[in-house]
């Protein structure tokens, strides 16, 4: 299956989050790379949105929409650095 | 602009097509009017969602051509076979007919004015709409920042932007272009698709240090960008934008 790129997350992730978090830097928490949000492998053939570590391939972030919730599974990630600037 | 920094949750709007242009045989582009739109960034995306009378709703993204100017923005799109979206607004919508946005988005492929480094843009197919966004938003900047562009496309006719491009190229612009399925007549290059040897021939070189924008199909810019780091380009200034399949 092809996949994206982080940045083609960005608007369901702008509907939870009131900053862009795919220009945020995370850490991996399996491998240890940081990079931003935004190069990460984006999978979205499927109910929802999984992101994956360019470097290992592991999961850092699954984000599930539905009428009026949404889940979100954030464990893949150790850190978000954010601008708020 | 300084607004999209103040952000808050995103929710669909409704906007209105306002005028329409096409670009190529196949590619057009849509001026949309979106009221209160805040201004976006060189690079950045909107997504458009469509809604069938069954309910049935599909969101696709597209990336904004044009540069941050009141509540107009266009998207330039090019039709995937057997799309749900794309041939319904490149063939079928018109003047008029509205449809929700949800942006501007992304803040990661992007080119901000106050940078003065040079930039190598390379795009593949309609991955030149959000590097046109860059063009055009450093001619209204009066940036003097060097760029150049390579453009890989499968035939003369499917230059998309080609007058402007030409333009930008009489003034100085370094244009480069890859065809990959037939050449303009005496062209020198045979129909090939980018590698090593062009990429060496026609972008910076990586001593030049640029910030490199690949745009295209996900095996385009897998490819390109892998060549590029190959050569010896930092991947940290190396961003890439797929939008899936060739």
């Amino acid at each position: 299956m092809t996949h994206l790129d982080g940045n083609a997350a960005a608007g369901d992730l702008r509907t939870i989050f009131a900053v862009d978090v795919t220009a945020a830097t995370g850490q991996c928490a399996a491998c240890g790379r940081t990079a931003p949000l935004g190069t990460a492998q984006l999978y979205n053939q499927a109910p929802g949105l999984v992101v994956r570590c360019t470097g290992c391939d592991s999961v850092l972030l699954r984000l599930v929409n539905a009428p009026g919730r949404a889940w979100l599974d954030v464990r893949g990630l150790r850190y978000l650095q954010l601008e708020t600037g | 602009m300084a607004r999209a920094a103040v952000l808050g949750r995103l929710t669909w709007q409704m906007a209105t097509v306002a005028a329409l242009r096409d670009e190529t045989a196949t590619a057009r582009t849509l001026t949309l009017d979106v009221a209160g739109w805040p201004g976006h960034f060189a690079g950045q995306h909107v997504d458009i969602r469509l809604t069938a009378p069954d309910g049935y709703t599909a969101v696709r993204s597209y990336s904004i051509a044009s540069v941050a100017a009141g509540e107009r923005i266009d998207v330039t799109v090019e039709p995937v076979m057997d799309g749900e979206v794309s041939p319904y607004l490149a063939r079928v919508i018109g003047v008029g007919d509205p449809l929700e946005v949800r942006g501007p988005l992304g803040g990661w492929f992007t080119w901000r004015a106050a940078q003065a480094e040079p930039v190598q843009l390379v795009a593949g197919g309609s991955g030149v709409v959000p590097l046109m966004a860059m063009l055009r938003a450093r001619a209204a900047a009066a940036s003097a920042a060097p760029f150049q562009l390579l453009y890989s496309t499968r035939r003369p006719d499917s230059v998309i932007y080609r007058d402007e491009l030409q333009r930008y190229a009489g003034d100085g612009l370094p244009l480069s272009y890859a065809y990959t399925r037939a050449v303009p007549e005496g062209w020198p290059r045979a129909p090939a698709r980018v590698d090593a040897a062009l990429l060496a021939a026609v972008t910076f070189a990586p001593e030049v240090r640029p910030t490199c924008y690949v745009c295209g199909p996900t095996p385009f810019v897998e490819t390109v960008a892998d060549l590029l780091v190959a050569t010896g380009h930092d991947a940290r200034r190396v961003r890439t934008e797929r939008f899936g399949g060739p």
